[in-house]
């Protein structure tokens, strides 16, 4: 038989909560749970007082309701007897397409300048580096309303281009640059999708992008079977023409079956019709974040290719590789592990700063839920809210692809 | 054997043979040019471009700069002047100065008062940015905001006063307390203020301790780049602290306070400023108590702090990550509680590590100060845009305004990332 005999019981002191650092902790936490949840009610408190007090009560019904207001710029069908709902969407798609088509040219931008900053030209390595401060050291406001200066007040009007001894031109005879908008051509596939419109074009460009990208795996395949080939016998067999007839064969047949020609605008009247009509603010805002963000995007170029020591280029030279094949294999995917985290920071600042375009009156979803909306219905908790939502999910989806890149070429050491 | 000595050869050179100058092609501006500017075709065609791109800029701005138009009292007038020449109409910066400067409804004969404010800031900010000055200077960056705030707001000066006063006692008391537990001091710091203050509200409306007074201004007067300014320099020292407690908030063991500080940073991130400006135009009202009525400039200055904030902690952690952890083990070994862990050995480093990424916040916030003129506070850009673009005077001059702005903005900016440049060489102590 055993005797079981207890440890001494620790006895538990009041002043342990304080002192002991077993417990210190959970205090504080309780505290500090408690403190926040005084402040919630006391705020909760103050907004139900002063809701009643208004007589208003927080409800989300005014999104089914008919917004009232017209959109101009828009890529889905929208009127003005469109819910409060459908304006807010339309005025997400606005925001994404201008976020998309900024964050491409910012980072064409940034790369140009940030490579030719490094140049050994002394002069276009200065010029760079004036670029670059002066867009950094400018808030993105003011870029925006000078582009849109120049877009309003220098473009000629488009009664311009008329007559026989008209002032301005069009662009190569295709474009026009007028301060209601740029007039571009616009593709139209007249046989298979029958009627024109945004809708069928919309149609045909997803369908000749899902060619490209069948295109691509194409030639992806023929490359992996030469590098096959060339690893197992030493002879890399000549992929050039299949590549090019993989890569364009499809693609012009696609066009050709369907059709593809080009809606040129013309002057007609007081405006032009046909083609594409992009708005002024679209283009402001458009530019104006890409040139600026252009600017640090240049910066973290700069110095993701000099955080790559110079024994790495030296090395590869002493093994003999070529100068561009070592920039290609050896520089370039080690400065792209530092270039890329703060480039997808940058293109959220983008996502962010877009909706700046309320101040030249794009409608994006801050100019239509935040602004029209918001003002015509008076909903102002509601609809801030909601578009803080709508924000947060495009930030939090962008930084988790952020963190998925980062883990998965994460430098891997011992 | 002999040896050779310039007694037995019949001659030896005393004097090194002066060093031949290079030959010409091999130095001075011709080979500079040819190294940095013509080295091989495609340098020289890059020259080349670059030369055309810059003679298309100057060839359009200079002689619209060089025949600017300083005097005028209206667009039609100057435009008469120039009489269709090119030429800039920078009058309406001289005949707008003071509205540019300090908004449309501040009193004109107050203008001296933020003129003096913006002076003394020079003053109060010279011992925080360099070291080397007398450390006695700081008493006067202390005394510096409420100067400021009498000085621009106007009124009693029992409230700044008594406002200043309520914060030295609590000094006196956390100092006194400092020694035995630093949460303990705090807390009985902030009680002390607290005590001071509610003695100060008893303070009849008609009381003698009111007559001390100058001209008072509403904040709805403030405009121009003084409200950028004012904007900038509050919110940025306001959100250093901040944002510190929150850094320090996120690295903490304690999971409540850790995803406490976490979500409130990853939610102001996740959000534009713009968004963060709506709720303090439409809906922080809300939040107050009925009938308190917060002007708009403190709920701006709430909302903007509080952003700022999240991104100065954010850079803070990536400071406090950087520190290596045998600092953390070192002052555990020593003894040193948390507070004085962090007070003396942790922060110390931590913050000097972060300065880059904190001016670069600050550059980024007074930026974006700019955005104020979407909800209707006539900041510089809000005063361009609104009644001076407005009036029938100057409307349809773009260029010289924006120009104008973009160029104080650009001056500030560039300096104080010039001067943060200056302090990282100036701290830096690792030997390169």
């Amino acid at each position: 038989m055993t005797i079981m005999t207890d440890p001494p019981k620790a006895s538990f002191r009041l002043s342990m909560l304080l002192n002991d650092s077993r417990y210190r902790s959970l205090t504080l936490q309780v505290i500090a749970a408690m403190l926040l949840a005084l402040a919630i009610f006391y705020l909760a408190n103050n907004v139900a007082t002063n809701l009643a007090a208004l007589g208003v009560n927080i409800s989300f019904d005014f999104l089914g309701a008919p917004a009232g207001y017209d959109i101009n710029q828009r890529l889905i069908e929208y009127t003005s007897q469109s819910s409060n709902l459908r304006a807010a969407f339309v005025g997400i798609l606005n925001t994404m397409l201008v976020a998309v088509l900024a964050c491409i040219t910012a980072t064409i931008f940034g790369v140009f300048a940030g490579v030719l900053r490094l140049s050994n030209n002394w002069v276009v390595s200065k010029l760079m580096s004036i670029y670059v401060e002066i867009f950094r050291n400018i808030p993105v406001l003011i870029w925006i309303l000078i582009i849109y200066g120049v877009m309003t007040v220098v473009l000629p009007a488009p009664s311009a281009f008329r007559g026989d001894n008209a002032t301005s031109s069009m662009f190569m005879g295709v474009s026009a640059f007028t301060n209601r908008g740029v007039y571009i051509p616009g593709p139209e596939f007249s046989r298979i999708f029958g009627e024109t419109g945004v809708l069928s074009a919309g149609i045909g460009w997803l369908v000749a992008m899902a060619i490209l990208v069948g295109s691509f795996f194409g030639a992806r395949t023929v490359n992996k079977r030469a590098t096959r080939i060339q690893e197992a016998t030493g002879d890399r067999p000549a992929t050039l023409v299949t590549n090019l007839s993989i890569w364009f064969l499809p693609i012009i047949a696609f066009f050709i079956i369907t059709g593809l020609n080009f809606d040129i605008p013309e002057l007609k009247g007081f405006n032009f019709r046909g083609g594409i009509k992009v708005g002024a603010p679209l283009i402001a805002i458009w530019f104006a974040l890409s040139i600026y963000t252009g600017a640090f995007i240049a910066e973290n170029v700069r110095a993701g290719i000099q955080a790559v020591s110079k024994g790495q280029t030296e090395a590869a030279g002493a093994l003999g590789i070529r100068p561009g094949r070592i920039m290609s294999l050896v520089v370039l995917p080690q400065a792209l592990r530092v270039i890329i985290p703060p480039m997808i920071s940058n293109f959220l600042n983008i996502t962010k700063n877009s909706s700046l375009a309320i101040l030249v009156g794009y409608a994006d979803v801050t100019a239509t839920l935040g602004g029209i909306t918001l003002n015509q219905t008076g909903r102002a908790i509601e609809c801030v809210v909601l578009l803080m939502l709508f924000y947060l999910i495009i930030s939090l989806t962008i930084s988790g692809v952020a963190n998925m890149y980062n883990n998965s070429n994460k430098l891997q050491e011992r | 054997m002999t040896e050779l000595s310039a007694s037995n050869v019949a001659f030896v050179r005393t004097e090194p043979v002066p060093a031949a100058a290079p030959p010409s092609n091999a130095s001075g501006p011709v080979k500079w040019i040819k190294d940095n500017l013509f080295d091989g075709v495609g340098n020289s065609i890059l020259t080349v471009l670059a030369f055309l791109a810059i003679y298309f800029i100057l060839s359009r701005t200079m002689p619209w700069i060089l025949n600017g138009i300083w005097d005028a009292p209206t667009l039609s007038a100057c435009r008469e002047i120039l009489d269709g020449a090119t030429g800039a109409c920078f009058a309406v910066i001289s005949e707008r100065w003071n509205q540019l400067l300090f908004g449309f409804k501040y009193p004109s004969e107050l203008y001296w008062r933020p003129a003096l404010a913006f002076a003394m800031l020079f003053a109060a900010a010279a011992p925080v940015l360099f070291f080397d000055l007398p450390r006695k200077l700081l008493i006067f960056t202390g005394l510096y905001p409420f100067i400021a705030f009498w000085l621009i707001w106007g009124g009693p000066v029992f409230y700044p006063l008594i406002a200043l006063i309520g914060l030295v006692v609590a000094y006196k008391v956390f100092e006194r307390f400092e020694k035995n537990n630093f949460a303990m001091a705090l807390g009985l710091g902030l009680l002390a203020a607290l005590v001071v203050w509610s003695l100060a509200s008893f303070v009849g409306d008609n009381s003698v301790l009111l007559a001390v007074s100058i001209e008072s201004v509403p904040s709805r007067a403030l405009g121009g780049f003084m409200l950028n300014m004012m904007l900038g320099v509050t919110c940025v020292s306001l959100s250093l602290p901040l944002g510190i407690a929150l850094a320090l908030g996120r690295q903490s063991s304690m999971p409540f306070i850790k995803y406490i500080c976490v979500i409130f940073i990853e939610f102001i991130r996740g959000v534009p400023l713009i968004t963060l400006l709506f709720v303090a135009s439409v809906m922080l009202s809300y939040f107050f108590p009925p009938g308190s009525g917060v002007d708009l400039f403190i709920r701006v200055v709430i909302m903007i702090t509080m952003f700022s904030a999240a991104y100065i902690a954010e850079v803070i952690r990536g400071g406090l990550a950087a520190l290596p952890k045998g600092q953390y083990e070192a002052a555990d070994s020593l003894g040193l509680d948390y507070a004085q862990a962090m007070r003396l050995i942790i922060l110390p480093q931590a913050l000097k590590i972060s300065i880059p990424g904190i001016v670069n916040v600050a550059v980024g916030l007074f930026k974006d100060t700019t955005l104020v003129s979407v909800i209707s506070m006539f900041d510089l850009i809000g005063m361009i845009r609104g009644p001076i673009l407005a009036s029938t005077d100057w409307s349809g001059v773009y260029w010289e305004l924006f120009g104008f702005a973009a160029l104080l903005f650009f001056v500030v900016c560039y300096g104080i990332s010039q001067y943060s440049q200056w302090l990282e060489r100036r701290l830096a102590t690792d030997h390169r």
